[in-house]
């Protein structure tokens, strides 16, 4: 199975997500996002990468984040948001 | 989720897990913000702040019916401005200091999510305030206003959360609850998410908080005491306090509770508030006062009282005062229950004490403090300095003001330079984490990033060693007076103490001590300190081994210093460096003597170690001193006085020599210096101990071997030894064997340990790893043993070693001494003990277990080498013996 892939784009970043919230219906097992340009992450991503993480659980969609630098990562820890995610390097 | 049972609706709990969710995600968010982002926040919310400072006040004191507005209006101030000033050029993001400790940075982490509740004295200006700190240091906040004052606090969240939002703050940073109600905090208070509960209020919700679990700044009540003491400037003083217990109606709870004055100037003080427009109260209206405006069952004010003018407090109990009253004084006799007025009144009601003494004044402003003031403010004015000494000494206060107003001092950066807050750290005193004013480094986790630092070393040795033969001459060239010579019986039918007498000049008085050839004793040693009173002695020539100069040196301690303890001078240590006793220095001692220390064996380098080891009978034990006060001033390395030694004390002392030297070259605090030394004393003593045991008289042996000896100790009297020594002590003085003879039987087995992996590493911040293997490695390169690889070269060192030890004909075994298995085994506990006792071993690579203290007897009382006790039978007799 090749999974589907999906580039962030670090300056819209909660729009680049709620595309790929509408795009999980199309996903058969599991969604990358590349996350490799995203250097900050406001209020409305995280909001998104929450409603992500719900929606793609529902549909048993695996949502992979590649590339997160560790800033990022810290802030999802803090918002406690990487148990709902897988992450490849 | 918070575990504990409530009583809350499903909707209410679903409502604060929403707050709760939102101040999370926006600290996640903040949590990324530069210094100069924050920055740019809190500077447009302090101008938000002051601008809207009057409009606040006015709110807070419609709503709350407590306090002045214009004094309100000026809290806001102090809470935006005041505060600014102090927080606009702290760093709060990343590297926030850098030491004063060497290699160490405090790194900013925030805390995230802030529960905080706000009182209902001081609302707008808490809100105010605590926006601007939780903004500063990247922090999100609920907060939970006091129900009679939430309108006003809402709208100073909200004024804040705006301001911050339009600058660039997270969405959520701030938020409020929309109702007050004690099980919403009580839910938000045990909340996982809450990384911290600041409560500024009462001691009813600061209670709770600290009873939540959770890390809390909560900070209360007080009650201060002022003292008004005669040398105070009056006038000042009476202003001052009015203008304190004044403001805002007195709702500052560091203001002033009851004034102690003294008798001298009590009616002069009295008069003075009078004046000023003060109203001094009689006893019936005190009376009065005392029985309405506090609760005498609980000490606690009556909240009509709080924060309402003086007019209306009278008014209101039915005391006649004039329209423009703005205090209402009232005399006290006492503090406590009986005196209901010594508590905490948060409105203009001050309570004055007529002090007969500074004694009594003093003891009054005790009682006050502990009357619910603990750790909180105190106030004293006074110009004598002894008397605000002595005030600071005696109170329990977080903040001693001297010579200002009590509520605005302690708010700070006002009258004094101490930290701007509106929340007063009371101290364990006041049941609090903090007695600081609490600022935004209370809002911070303070990470410490500690890099490797290397501890400071020294290298010390005498300030002048002569060596080689005939040195000794040397001694002409110091002046002297009066000399004493220490030495023993033998050496001077050998006619050493002639020799040494020659070479002394012509116009020094020169006598005599014979002491034992034996480690001295405390007598023997106050015998020689005697001698060199009664001669008022100048210098002292020690003139023998170990014990000779040993004792010399303790003498000369004690000549010099007759006060120094000896029992506290021997006190245990780890590092000589960081010692815990002190040794008398040179501008403390009495007399002052040159000690000039002549070897005449060649092992202990006694002549320039540190060290001095006595017995003292009567107490039954060893007292061991070091410090480098006892280094000898002069070393005389003259092999002239070793050509005559016996064959069994050059290879006794001789291997001692070699124990030093491989000791101190793989010591943890061994470095570049004593490597040096070490190495030279290994290839020296390798390469001439077998000569000068066979050929007594060879000169050029027995002068390398002197100096091989002199060099040893100069290593390990910086570096220190090992486990070899820890163990040759504790066998040595158990069966009576010599101490060179002891070291010999552990050696190759010392090796064998120290080059392997260790059980367990010593600490040793100035080494890079372990390198014990690496640098008997080293030796064995420079004694030219060849091996291709660093285990190749350790195993040809052990032999070597072992070579060396079979040529000087030493036992290779416990067993060869004749002492019986049996009689070993009972003994080993108590080895085991002692040697693990011993501090020698505290600079060994490898932290020696006692389980590997019993193996490395073990492998000595069979002879073989610890890397070869590795057959079956004898691995089960070691395990035995360890379980034994």
């Amino acid at each position: 199975m090749i999974a589907d892939w999906l580039k962030i784009d670090g300056e819209r970043v909660a729009q680049r997500l709620q595309e790929a919230q509408a795009k999980l219906d199309s996903v058969e097992g599991e969604l990358v996002l590349d996350f490799s340009t995203v250097r900050r992450v406001e209020t409305s991503a995280l909001r998104a990468q929450d409603q992500l993480a719900g929606a793609a659980d529902e549909k048993s969609v695996k949502v992979a984040l590649r590339g997160v630098n560790v800033d990022v990562y810290k802030v999802l820890k803090l918002a406690k948001l990487t148990s709902r995610f897988s992450f490849l390097t | 989720m918070t575990e504990n049972v409530s009583t809350l609706t499903e909707e209410r709990i679903a409502y604060l897990e929403g707050l709760v969710h939102q101040a999370r995600t926006a600290a996640a968010v903040f949590s990324q913000y530069s210094q100069e982002e924050v920055d740019r926040i809190v500077k447009a919310m302090v101008l938000a702040g002051l601008e809207q400072a009057q409009y606040l006040a006015r709110l807070a004191v419609e709503e709350t019916k407590i306090g002045l507005m214009e004094d309100k209006a000026l809290k806001n101030m102090v809470a935006t401005e005041f505060v600014y000033n102090y927080v606009k050029d702290k760093r709060t993001v990343g590297v926030i200091r850098e030491g004063p400790e060497r290699g160490v940075v405090e790194m900013a982490e925030p805390i995230g999510v802030l529960f905080s509740l706000l009182p209902i004295t001081n609302p707008t200006s808490t809100v105010l305030f605590k926006c601007i700190m939780a903004i500063k240091t990247r922090n999100a906040v609920i907060f939970s206003p006091h129900p009679s004052a939430w309108r006003c606090c809402f709208e100073a969240v909200k004024i804040m959360y705006e301001t911050a939002v339009k600058h660039g703050a997270p969405e959520g940073v701030f938020s409020c609850l929309e109702s007050h109600d004690l099980e919403d905090n009580k839910y938000l208070m045990q909340h996982k998410d809450i990384g911290l509960i600041d409560a500024t209020g009462g001691p009813g919700m600061v209670k709770a908080a600290y009873s939540s679990g959770k890390p809390a700044l909560g900070v209360g009540p007080g009650n201060t005491p002022v003292y008004l003491e005669k040398s105070a400037d009056l006038d000042m003083a009476v202003v001052d306090i009015i203008t304190s217990k004044t403001f805002d109606n007195g709702t500052i709870c560091a203001s002033e509770q009851t004034v102690v004055i003294d008798d001298e100037i009590y009616d002069t003080v009295l008069k003075k508030f009078a004046d000023l427009g003060s109203h001094i109260c009689n006893e019936k209206e005190t009376e009065l006062l005392s029985r309405t405006v506090i609760d005498r069952q609980t000490g606690y004010m009556q909240p009509m009282a709080v924060g309402q003018k003086a007019t209306t407090i009278a008014r209101f109990v039915g005391i006649k005062v004039p329209p423009k009253t703005k205090l209402l004084i009232t005399p006290i006799k006492g503090v406590g229950r009986e005196f209901p007025l010594s508590f905490e009144k948060l409105f203009p009601v001050l309570s004055v004490y007529r002090a007969k003494s500074m004694d009594e004044a003093l003891k009054v402003c005790v009682d006050v403090n502990h009357a619910g003031g603990l750790g909180h403010t105190a106030v004293v004015f006074s110009n004598n300095e002894e008397v605000i000494e002595k005030f600071g000494d005696v109170i329990n206060a977080g903040r001693v003001i001297v010579n200002s107003p009590g509520s605005i001092g302690a708010l700070g950066g006002v009258y004094n330079d101490m930290v701007p807050t509106f929340s007063f750290g009371c101290g364990t005193g006041g049941g609090n984490s903090t007695m600081d004013n609490v600022n935004v480094y209370h809002y911070l986790n303070i990470k410490r990033v500690a890099r490797r630092a290397q501890a400071h070393m020294w290298f010390r040795v005498p300030n002048q060693i002569y060596f080689n033969m005939h040195a000794v001459e040397n001694l002409r060239n110091f002046q002297s007076r009066s000399t004493l010579i220490i030495t023993n019986a033998p050496l001077e039918q050998l006619g050493h103490v002639e020799t040494v007498k020659r070479s002394i000049p012509p116009e020094t008085q020169i006598r005599v001590e014979i002491i034992p050839d034996a480690e001295p004793d405390i007598k023997i040693v106050k015998q020689g300190v005697e001698a060199l009173e009664f001669y008022k002695a100048d210098q002292i020539i020690a003139l023998g081994g170990g014990s000779v100069i040993d004792a010399a040196k303790i003498m000369k301690l004690m000549y010099e210093s007759p006060e120094a303890d000896l029992e506290e001078l021997a006190a245990p240590f780890l590092d000589i460096r960081k010692r815990v006793v002190r040794y008398p220095d040179e501008n403390e001692r009495v007399n002052r003597t040159r000690l000039i220390a002549i070897s005449t064996t060649s092992g202990t380098g006694s002549e320039v170690t540190p060290f001095a080891v006595m017995t003292d009978k009567a107490l039954g034990h060893k007292v061991t001193l070091a410090d480098y006060t006892l280094t000898p001033d002069v070393a005389i390395v003259d092999p002239q006085f070793v050509m005559s030694m016996p064959r069994g004390l050059t290879v006794d002392t001789g291997i001692d020599c070699l124990t030093h030297a491989l000791e101190a070259g793989v010591s943890i605090y061994g470095s570049p210096y004593t490597d040096s030394n070490a190495m030279q004393a290994v290839r020296m003593t390798f390469k001439y101990l077998p000569i000068a045991c066979e050929n007594p008289r060879d000169e050029e042996a027995r002068t390398m071997m002197h100096n091989a000896a002199c060099i040893a100790a100069i290593a390990f009297s910086n570096a220190s030894v090992g486990v070899n020594h820890a163990l040759a002590h504790a066998f040595g003085a158990r069966f009576g064997v010599p101490h060179g003879r002891a070291n010999a039987l552990m050696l190759p087995h010392v090796i064998a340990y120290n080059a392997s992996v260790p059980t367990k590493f010593m600490p040793s911040p100035n080494q890079r790893g372990y390198v014990a293997h690496k640098k008997y490695a080293m030796m064995a390169d420079l004694l030219g043993l060849g091996g291709g690889t660093v285990e190749e070269k350790v195993k040809n060192l052990i032999l070597a070693t072992e070579q060396l030890l079979d040529q000087v004909g030493v036992p290779r075994s416990i067993a060869e001494l004749g002492i019986s298995k049996e009689e070993f085994e009972m003994a080993m506990p108590d080895l085991a003990k002692i040697a693990f006792d011993d501090p020698s071993w505290k600079t060994n690579p490898r932290m020696p277990l006692v389980k590997e203290i019993v193996e490395l007897f073990w492998s000595a009382y069979h002879g073989r080498g610890l890397a070869e006790v590795k057959t079956e039978s004898q691995k089960e007799e070691v395990q035995k013996m360890v379980t034994v």
